[in-house]
């Protein structure tokens, strides 16, 4: 898994390509939370367009994703989510946690 | 009773996160040969990567053990899988089968089961506290119309 980050004006853009596994998590959850901590954001969005295959491991991510901008007292937003994770997404009820668009 | 298999293979790889991938491709080349939809693949992909992610997490926390993938096409166009550890077990198979349950800290989601429920048909799990667990996974793959040749 690949993430990049655009951070401008307190908005973080973070894309997420490639797949999304436990074999890659743990990095992708530090890197999660260094670009966050970089940038402090308000807003924060997720976009996974990028994103080839997903497991429950994006779930954790995304989840983090989430308890952090709380803390931040910011937004999440996951854009972008191909059709496989979607479906990922919608059997564990994310959709009723976080914002998806 | 088992069914009558019309197709199989059987796999053993080491419990290295590395082999998720392997694992769920695997599966997903030998359910090729039942014509799957995209949607089909992608559930078996993810369901494997479920399973397999709880041995390597779960059945062998600090060590490095074997874990074994069989796959069978069996009668009605039905796609059988198999996952087998031979790790710690799971005391309780009914609460960690429950949503969001999980004994493997921040990175996991306590989701894996609930996935493997929703993509497959059926699903059944036996385990057996320090000898292992077995995860069973069924789908029916919906046949396709096909021209005559």
């Amino acid at each position: 898994m690949e993430m990049n980050a655009k951070s401008a004006d307190r908005n973080l853009l973070l894309e997420l390509s490639g797949e999304i596994d436990h074999h890659g998590a743990r990095n992708a959850m530090r890197e999660l939370e260094m670009a966050i901590d970089a940038a402090l954001p308000k807003k924060l969005v997720l976009d996974l367009s990028g994103v080839t295959f997903m497991d429950s491991s994006g779930i954790a991510l995304i989840l983090r994703a989430q308890q952090r901008m709380q803390l931040l007292d910011g937004s999440l937003m996951v854009c972008g989510v191909p059709q496989q994770a979607r479906r990922v997404l919608d059997a564990a009820g994310i959709g009723r946690l976080v914002t998806i668009r | 009773m088992r069914t009558k298999a019309t197709n199989e293979f059987s796999l053993e790889f080491p419990s290295r996160s590395s082999n998720e991938a392997f694992a769920r491709s695997a599966a997903a080349c030998f359910a090729a040969q039942m014509d799957p939809t995209l949607n089909e693949l992608e559930d078996i992909k993810t369901a494997v990567s479920e399973a397999v992610t709880n041995a390597i997490v779960h059945a062998y926390p600090d060590t490095i053990g074997r874990v074994q993938l069989k796959g069978r096409v069996c009668a009605g166009n039905v796609l059988e899988l198999t996952v087998r550890d031979y790790g710690r077990g799971i005391p309780d198979v009914d609460k960690a089968r429950q949503p969001m349950f999980t004994t493997g800290g921040e990175e996991r989601s306590g989701m894996g089961f609930t996935i493997m429920e929703s993509f497959m048909d059926k699903l059944t799990v036996r385990s057996v506290p320090g000898r292992g667990t077995t995860v069973v996974m069924r789908k029916r793959l919906a046949p396709r119309v096909t021209s005559a040749k």
